[in-house]
């Protein structure tokens, strides 16, 4: 079995397996604690709390008016290499052909040299976090280990990624396998440490949401 | 980065009658019990979601004001993030096995007394700016729950808490605290009816106000005579306070506001009315009935609550009257945390108040720097009052002629700032103002509800 298929084979077979059950496992723990019944009589129904917990779920994502000239430039860096993310791995028309071999369906994509440099421009970026990670005295002081190598794990998606597109540095099929790898790694590392957040964002925006608007209270 | 040093006083902060956590394993003993006993699923969701982005320590007026990144917001539950991660997570067994985190020690814990109770004032200001949508006040709440089990709730908390749980009110005064109600009565010529046996309302008092500000307590008064409501101080329960709330000590703010609810119960009252006091309607109108064991019998209301809807009924009229502007703080636990930040806007309008918002009001005004506790902590003062600073300019600011609050500590809080910011504006009390415009022509329409 050459790096490629191994890669691609049993890798990431492995990969997807602790993935699945390292999420599920972080989501079901959650389930074995208790959950505090509120007795306090609530100012607004369930209904509107609920939905009030679903739109925070949309409005938490541009901060309040209040807030922007402090957060605004750090808020716009993180999200843009969200988006940048996003773009690459789900407009890349090699990603959406790998993604329908395992999904059934297919979507449009975006010409190869738009990716390259949406993935350059997201890069570039993701230093920029980096940067002002190790800078920002409140940052550096909150950032573990996990930070670190959560950064690192992605980064190195990104770039075994261009590196491949571009047939830089070594064989198409060791740098595919490389960049394969690299994915494998993240999917590993992905239940356990601060990458979970893309399953908590939603529900932890939802449930304050709700619990704020039960008491009436903004969110 | 380290937490500034804590001054020791672990004989002081026992609880009478309880195992003394004086060696370093019992205080971490104590707080992952306190800890452990807080921390459920929506707390351990809370932890789990952060993503160390720091943007919380922008909405705190403790970091905006001296940039040290020590009062980040959820910096000041990293012990208990940390014990979380190690003692309860789904993943704990793998991080006690790599060493991920390391077990939590008692000089971390008095170390982080000064960022739990001395630069935090519960407002909830960080948990409006979460990307996430974390509750952090909500978390520090439950680290100051753990911190009071490992006896280190500060001890001007704890001494509060501990009279009030044994005798209702947090300090002993030279006269009981019914008489001095009745006194306030006679001076300021208006019947304060204590202990009736039945009563649609019950009325407690803030301990701040009879000390402080004892026509505020006229006012409210005066009000529900001129509504005509049936209503009743109750000797055994006057004080709205609850210095548990502010100690983290659950079992004693439950026993506290116990006291009130039974007494409610026992005349018989459909609604008890917060006076002006903010952290008093957070621990009655939403955490007593978790402590209580179940729900109220009867509605929990602020009294600016209480008057809007009166006013919204058409039973309280008001005169409109050509005064001074005004510039209107915000109490973080009613406007923020509660939901009351439209009832005192309409009272305001309906006596024709020309209305100078600051830049930052309703739910995202900052604290007045008093809140949780932190008033009554001598050795917080001077961080307290940089802190100030940031509401002071925004105060100036606004350019209103009177400040006007709901709150009672919020009151007392500028009112001590008056040496320390020369210039500064006397607060005033929106309940007293209400008082004043009583429209005395037009009888109330009606019983309320």
């Amino acid at each position: 079995m050459d790096l490629l298929a191994f890669a691609r084979g049993p890798a990431l077979t492995i990969a997807l397996l602790v993935f699945c059950a390292g999420v599920l496992w972080r989501i079901v723990g959650f389930a074995l604690l208790r959950i505090r019944a509120e007795r306090s009589r609530a100012r607004a129904s369930f209904a509107k709390s609920a939905i009030e917990g679903l739109l925070a779920t949309l409005t938490r994502s541009w901060p309040h008016r209040e807030f922007i000239a402090r957060t605004g430039a750090g808020e716009a860096l993180g999200y843009s290499y969200h988006l940048g993310l996003f773009a690459v791995v789900l407009l890349y028309v090699p990603h959406i052909e790998f993604l329908g071999s395992l999904l059934g369906f297919t979507w449009p994509g975006l010409p190869s040299t738009v990716i390259t440099a949406l993935s350059v421009l997201t890069a570039t970026i993701f230093l920029g976090v980096l940067f002002r990670r190790v800078t920002n005295p409140v940052m550096r002081m909150l950032s573990n280990f996990d930070d670190y190598f959560s950064w690192v794990v992605t980064m190195s998606v990104l770039v075994t990624g261009l590196a491949t597109s571009a047939h830089f540095g070594a064989r198409y099929e060791t740098l595919l396998a490389i960049h394969i790898l690299s994915v494998d790694a993240l999917l590993i590392w992905f239940p356990f440490g601060k990458l979970m957040h893309a399953f908590y964002i939603f529900p932890s925006r939802a449930i304050n949401g709700a619990v704020l608007a039960r008491k009436g209270a903004a969110s | 980065m380290s937490a500034a040093a804590a001054p020791a006083h672990a004989a002081a902060t026992l609880r009478p009658g309880a195992p003394a956590p004086t060696t370093p394993d019992a205080r971490v003993a104590g707080a992952m019990k306190g800890f452990a006993r807080e921390i459920g699923a929506l707390s351990a969701f809370r932890l789990e979601s952060c993503i160390h982005c720091g943007i919380c320590a922008e909405g705190c007026h403790y970091y905006i004001a001296t940039e040290d990144p020590q009062y980040t917001p959820i910096w000041k539950v990293e012990v208990f993030k940390q014990a979380y991660k190690r003692e309860a997570s789904p993943l704990a067994p793998l991080v006690r096995l790599l060493g991920f985190k390391r077990a939590v020690r008692a000089d971390q814990l008095e170390q982080w007394q000064h960022l739990l109770y001395d630069s935090c004032n519960l407002c909830g200001r960080c948990s409006l700016i979460c990307p996430m949508g974390i509750d952090v006040t909500a978390l520090i709440e439950q680290a100051r729950s753990a911190m009071f089990e490992a006896g280190l709730a500060p001890p001007a908390l704890y001494h509060r808490a501990a009279h009030q749980r044994e005798t209702g009110q947090p300090e002993a005064t030279a006269e009981p605290l019914r008489e001095q109600l009745q006194a306030i009565g006679e001076r300021f010529e208006v019947p304060l009816p204590i202990d009736q046996d039945a009563a649609d309302v019950m009325l407690c008092v803030s301990r701040t106000d009879i000390e402080h500000y004892p026509a505020a307590v006229a006012a409210l008064a005066r009000l529900m005579q001129h509504l005509g409501v049936s209503c009743t101080f109750r000797s055994a329960a006057l004080v709205a306070e609850n210095y548990g709330y502010y100690a983290g000590a659950k079992d004693w703010q439950g026993e506290i506001s116990r006291r009130l609810i039974e007494q409610a119960i026992a005349c018989g009252a459909r609604t008890l009315i917060i006076p002006e006091c903010g952290h008093a309607y957070t621990a009655l109108r939403w955490e007593a009935a978790d402590l209580y064991g179940g729900p109220l019998p009867f509605e929990v209301l602020a009294a600016s609550e209480f008057l809007a809807a009166e006013l919204a009924a058409g039973r309280l009229k008001l005169r409109r009257a050509a005064g001074p502007t005004v510039t209107f703080q915000d109490p973080c636990q009613l406007a923020r945390r509660g939901g009351v930040e439209a009832a005192p806007r309409l009272l305001m309008q309906a006596m024709g108040i020309d209305l100078r918002e600051m830049k930052n009001h309703g739910a995202f005004g900052f604290c007045c720097g008093g809140g949780g506790g932190v008033i009554n902590i001598a050795s917080a003062r001077p961080l307290h009052y940089r802190t100030m600073e940031t509401k002071m300019h925004e105060i100036e600011a606004a350019g209103g002629e009177v400040l006007l609050t709901s709150c009672s500590d919020c009151r007392y809080t500028f009112d001590d700032a008056q040496a320390h910011f020369p210039g500064a504006k006397a607060p005033a009390s929106l309940l007293e103002l209400v008082a004043q415009h009583l429209d005395d022509q037009r009888a109330p329409a009606g019983k309320p509800a």
